[in-house]
This record gives C-alpha cells, structure tokens and sequence, in this order.
C-alpha cells in the first residue's frame, strides 16, 4: 500500500527503483502472469484435441468446467485421497522431521553432521530411483516389508495392490522421503535458540519435557509455522510418488488431484477442464494457508514469549 | 577493420557458403520413429540413401511414453516431421487433426499393394473410407502358455474354445494351489476385456460411435466371463505394477497362460531360463463357440505422411522403401517386429516359425476397436470400472451402468461436432 507522499511522487515520475526491478518483473510477467491468466481462461473453455484441430471446434463454456467437477465422482475422489494424504502424512512428516532435528541437536550425538547428511539423503535422491527400491520392498510376495512384518506373525499385506493399503503405502514412503527438508529447517531453528533460556530453565529446575515444551516449542513456533504451510502445500500438490508408484491405483486409491489433473491435461488432453482442477487446487490452498496464518495470529503463548 | 570485424565477416561468408552447398545438395527428409524400431530403421534407411542421391532421411527417435505428446506438441507449434510412425489406434485423432495426409491416391500406382496386408490391420488405418496409414509392423495379442503345466492338467493343445479353456484353467488352478494361478490378466490392461467382448461379437458402442453400449448382451456376457475369472481366483488380483518379473512369475508357474503381443516372443527367449526353452508355446485365441480361432484386437503401428509435408513426394519414396517385403524382413531380424505384408510372411516361411505361426493365424482374425479419437480414454474407463467389479466395490450392473454413462459423457464433444456437422449439411444447398 502507498501512502498519500509515495502516490505522489509515483504521478510524478516513475521511480528510479522500478527500472532496477523492471528485468525481473518482466519475466515474472511473461513466464508466470501471463501462463496463469492464459489458463484461467482455459478453464473457461472446452479445449480439447478438437480445437487444437480447428479453432471452431472450440466452445466457451463459462462456469461449465467448474459445475462439472461438483458432480463429478473421480474428482470428489481425488480431493478426498489428498486430504486423507494431507492430513495424514503432513502432521507426520512434520513430527517425524521435528523428533529427528531435536534428536540431532542433542549435545550428546556425536557425528551430527554425519547423521544430519544420512537423514538429508532421501530429499535428494531422484524419486523414480526410490520408487523402484520401495516397490521392491513393498512387494508383496518377496518384499522387505512383508518378510519383516511375517517375523512378527503379520499376515502378507498387499501394500501397492490393495486400494485400503496403498495409500499408507505412499504415505510412509513420501514422509521418508521428504522428512530430511523438514529436518534442515527445524535444526537451524533449534540453533538460533539462545543457550541462556535453557540455562534459566536449568536454574528454575525445569527438566527436559518441560524444557522443550516451554522453551523449544514456542521458541520454534516462527519455523513451526512455516515448516507447516510449505509442507501443507506441498503435500497438496502429491503427483510424482503415486505417478511412479501406483499411476492413482488401485481403484483410484491414490489418485490425487494434480494426478487427475496430469491425466485430464495430457492424457486425455483436455486442457479446459484440467486447467479447472488446477484453479480448485490453487483456491483449496489459498483458503487453508490463509487459515493457517490466522490460527498462528490468534495463538497467545507463542507471541508471548518471544523475547525482544 | 578490426581483427574482430574481420573474424565476424569470415564467418558470415562460411556461413552463406554452407547454406548454399547444403541446399543446392539435398533434400532432407525429417522422420521421426518411436522406441527400439527408431534406432534400428536408421540401418535400414542408409540403404535408401544410397538408391536415392539427393535425398537424405534424418530420424529422430522419440520415446514410446512421450510421443503422443511429442507429435500434438509439434503440431500445435508447427514442427511436424515429414513422415512419422504412428500407432494405428492414433490414427483417427491425427485424422481429426488434420494433420495426415489422404494416401489413396498415392497407393494406387505404387508398390504398396493393398492386398497383400491383413484386412483387419489394414481397416484400422482407414478412416471413413479413406486410406490414412501404411501398416509398417503389426500386433495383436494371442495365448502364451506353458506346455508342460498344460499338460500336467490333462490337455494336450491349448483349448479351441471358452469351455474348454475355462476347463483347463480350472484344472490347473486345482494342481497349482494357494499361490499360483491358471492365467495372468493385469487388471490395467483394456485389451483381454475387449477381445472377449469382441468375440461374442459386442458393439462396444451406438448410433455412430456416439454412445456407449456397454450393457448389450454381449458385452454383459463376456464381461460376466472375464469377472468371473477373478471371483474363481483363476487369474491373480494384480495391477501391472504388481507383476514384479513376469518373465520369472512364467517359468515359476505362477501362471501358465497369459494373453500377450509379439514382442514378447522375443523376450521370452531371452529373458527365460534354458530349461523352460521347450515349455512354453502360442496359441491363437480360444473362441465363445466353435469358430475357432476367435478375433483379437488389430494392433500395430503405421507409416504416416503430413499433410503440410514440405518433401511429401520424397517422404512418401520412404514409406515404399519400407514396405517392400524385403525391407519388411530385415526389418523383423532387426527388431522382431512382425511384418505387415502377407509376401514377407511367405517368403521368410514366417507362417510356419515355431512362435510366430499362431500371429499368422491369428491376424486373419482381427478386428478393429472403434475409430475415434476418444477410444484409447473409454478403455482407459473398461479397466476402471472392471477394476471396481473386480474389487468388489460394485456389482456387475452397476459398474455397466455407470461404464456408459461416463463414456456417453466422454463422447458429448464428438456428438456435439456430429451434430454441427449435420447441420451445416442440411443447410447446403444440393449440388
């Protein structure tokens, strides 16, 4: 927002600052602007191979797109496996990267950068790579898993070719998988926690629960928060690890919603109503981060103690 | 002049000079082919450069898993090659397009004869009566089977008909136990649902390919036959990510019949061990009744000119090249890919190879799936909903009935332009 002197000044004359920022604003405009405005208009047609042949065959069909997705029953799937995956695997992941940096920033690990990398390893290791070795282990004649799992008497699960397992499937696999990111972040919040506030802790005889619940947590609620929204967004965006593992099945088990939009999209190439399920997806977001960042607002302890 | 100046100046009469020598010389044909029959068609073609100066072919090979994309994208930009393989169930989007060439006229007075190809292959690449597609390899899929497990069931061939494959599976479902099965079918795979259907001599769809027409007798009938190969636990509940090593899971016995295409002819040589090489065998489909063999679906892929092709009279010289039978064998030494043209079949006495004789028979009975742009999506939706049947999730009627009413939904544009069309028709004045 401008206030009334900087509106002024821009009537004037344009300030020299734009021209330093105007290279990047024009690819932003071109690369991201433009493409986004493009398919919101997309989504407001039927384009199909038909029109790619002639642009007669192309109808516009106003909310259309939009209407047909409420009734129609593989979306409302879709958007059910993401939630149930979201839900799921988000407050996971963020545990689990969570208990891993407060694990490895304790004084008596030795080789924390050794773990610290060994925990890193599967962010960036290709995904298509991992998901050969999990289908493996998720085998369910000679898989790892299964041969565990006999050990203790478990019956052999069908993990990727039941529809009721092959979700938790995906989710163990993406929270090993993406953990090590989490982790990174959580460990840099952890260092920039001031030493004197568990010394003070010590002295008040607050024992190691009750240091990391009054200190840690709310010192970390700042990285809490944005661990949470990126890994909320992400986890919304699930394509590549059902793509790879289970192409959505079976039965539409896994079958996410930028899956469904990848498969409308350039499967089936019906760019006017993938474009639609993309804009759906971007509002689900907008909505939930929105909220999220209200719910960190309104939260007293974690304001509260955050020293000057 | 500065020594720059003079560098930049040199390069741009090189640069002109390169040009002129390259276009007073050649002509260069862009071809584009998927896959393992990119690479090898290369070899052939050196041959074809050699008969033709002054043409020269330039392939690029273009991975199975993004050509679809990869030829819609150069169409939409502008960037079409000259010739390009197709598969035969893309002909009709590519017809829809307008992006192929009409090649009637070409066939007519060419070595390219008709006759000598399978109907059935050679339908699908005719498009409301037009000829849009050379087959260049065919496919169609036929029983693989182990021998000795059939044997072991009592049967001595590979069954002619429904009841007695049904007999036979059921046998060796009983001999194998808990752990294995009678017949693989991959739940993800269109092709075993529909050759059944097709058998019994379903119409998979109505009024001009307009509607579904999944709850016809006949596909009930058939669909009725293939669900109950699950509910029997003749064939094992797996997707194709499931099958780990089919070529293991084959010689373990996990299962002894499997409905498969040509290329695995190959394979199974290959990748089997030495002790199974005179176990396993092919066989053309069993049919419902006694007409042995029944149909299977026409598969394959085709030579395809475009339309806009800036060389169409040198691209079109490539086709022929490629399908005069003796390019066709030395096509199919290369890559195994089996020829399209009857002559290549007879002269290599293809007809009688061990492996390859049930194709021969089996391809002077196949048929066509629908040709529409939309098939390859309302196959997509068969294995949905018999994975829903399978599953349990549905009941046969109901997994029908929702069939039709997503493909009808599938089909709205094509009814819609159908429509259109019709009444632009009407609305002409009579020649």
């Amino acid at each position: 927002m401008l206030d009334g002197r900087g509106r002024e000044r821009m009537t004037s004359r344009i300030n020299p600052a734009f021209w330093f920022v105007a290279p990047a604003l024009s690819v932003i405009v071109i690369f991201f602007v433009v493409p986004v405005a493009a398919s919101l208009l997309l989504s407001l047609t039927d384009f199909d191979v038909y029109a790619v042949a002639s642009r007669a065959n192309l109808r516009f069909v106003g909310a259309g797109n939009y209407l047909r997705l409420t009734h129609e029953p593989l979306f409302w799937v879709a958007f059910k496996n993401t939630l149930y995956f979201v839900l799921v695997a988000g407050p996971l992941s963020v545990g689990v990267s969570l208990a891993a940096a407060v694990l490895l920033s304790a004084k008596l690990v030795r080789f924390q950068s050794v773990f610290r990398t060994l925990f890193f390893l599967p962010v960036v290791t290709t995904l298509v790579a991992v998901a050969v070795v999990w289908r493996y282990v998720y085998h369910p004649r000679f898989g790892l898993l299964n041969y565990a799992l006999s050990l203790l008497a478990i019956g052999p699960i069908d993990w990727l070719g039941d529809p009721h397992w092959a979700m938790p499937a995906i989710i163990l696999m993406a929270v090993w998988k993406n953990f090590g990111f989490n982790m990174v972040i959580f460990v840099a919040g952890l260092q920039s926690i001031p030493d004197r506030l568990y010394e003070a802790a010590d002295i008040d005889g607050a024992y190691r629960w009750a240091q990391f619940r009054y200190v840690t947590l709310p010192m970390l609620a700042p990285t809490f928060l944005f661990v949470a929204i990126i890994t909320m967004i992400g986890y919304f965006q699930l394509f590549a690890e059902p793509y790879v593992m289970t192409q959505g099945g079976p039965a539409h088990s896994t079958l996410s919603i930028v899956l469904l939009m990848y498969q409308e999209g350039f499967r089936w190439w019906n760019m006017g109503h993938a474009a639609a399920v993309a804009f759906v997806l971007f509002a689900v977001i907008l909505v939930l981060t929105l909220v999220t960042m209200r719910l960190r607002v309104r939260e007293p302890v974690a304001s509260g103690v955050v020293p000057r | 002049m500065t020594c720059a100046r003079r560098l930049a100046a040199a390069l741009w009469i090189l640069t002109c000079l390169g040009c002129r020598a390259r276009a007073g010389q050649d002509v260069v044909i862009e071809f584009w082919a998927m896959g393992s029959e990119g690479e090898s068609v290369q070899r052939l073609l050196a041959k074809f450069e050699q008969q033709t100066p002054g043409v020269r072919v330039r392939v690029q090979q273009i991975p199975w898993s993004a050509a679809h994309e990869k030829l819609l994208t150069a169409y939409v930009g502008d960037a079409m090659p000259d010739v390009f393989q197709l598969g035969n169930t893309w002909i009709p989007e590519f017809v829809a397009l307008n992006a192929i060439e009409r090649l009637d006229a070409r066939v007519a007075h060419s070595t390219v004869l008709p006759d000598d190809y399978f109907p059935g292959i050679l339908d699908t690449n005719v498009i409301d009566g037009a000829l849009y597609g050379v087959p260049w390899y065919v496919d169609t899929r036929v029983l693989f089977y182990r021998t000795d497990l059939l044997q072991q069931a009592g049967f001595a061939a590979a069954p002619a008909t429904w009841e007695a494959w049904v007999d036979a599976m059921v046998r060796i479902k009983a001999r194998a136990g808990r752990d294995a099965y009678a017949i693989l079918l991959p739940m993800t795979e269109w092709q075993p649902p529909v050759i059944l259907a097709l058998q019994r001599g379903a119409r998979l769809l109505r009024d001009d390919d307009q509607y579904g027409n999944f709850r016809s007798p006949e596909f009930r009938a058939a669909f009725q036959f293939y669900l109950d190969l699950f509910h029997r636990e003749l064939t094992p509940r797996d997707a194709d990510a499931q099958v780990a090593n089919l070529y293991q899971d084959f010689s373990n016995g996990y299962f002894t019949f499997y409905i498969t295409g040509p290329w695995n002819i190959g394979e199974f040589q290959q990748r089997l061990p030495a002790a199974m090489a005179d176990k396993w065998a092919t066989a053309p489909m069993p049919a419902p009744d006694a007409t042995h063999p029944g149909v299977s679906t026409a598969g394959g892929a085709s030579l395809a000119l475009f339309r806009g092709a800036r060389h169409g009279d040198a691209a079109w010289q490539v086709i022929e090249f490629l399908s005069t039978p003796a390019r066709q064998i030395e096509f199919y030494r290369l890559t195994g890919d089996l020829p399209s043209r009857k002559t290549a079949w007879t002269r290599q006495d293809l007809m009688h190879d061990r492996y390859a004789q049930a194709f021969w028979q089996q391809l002077q009975h196949v048929q066509a799936t629908p040709k529409i742009p939309e098939w390859e999506r309302i196959a997509d939706k068969i294995t949905q909903y018999a994975e829903a049947a399978i599953r349990g999730g549905m009941d046969m009627d109901a997994a029908l009935t929702a069939l039709d009413a997503d493909v009808d939904q599938v089909l709205e544009k094509r009814r819609w332009l159908l429509r259109r069309r019709a009444a632009v028709d009407a609305g002409r004045p009579g020649p």
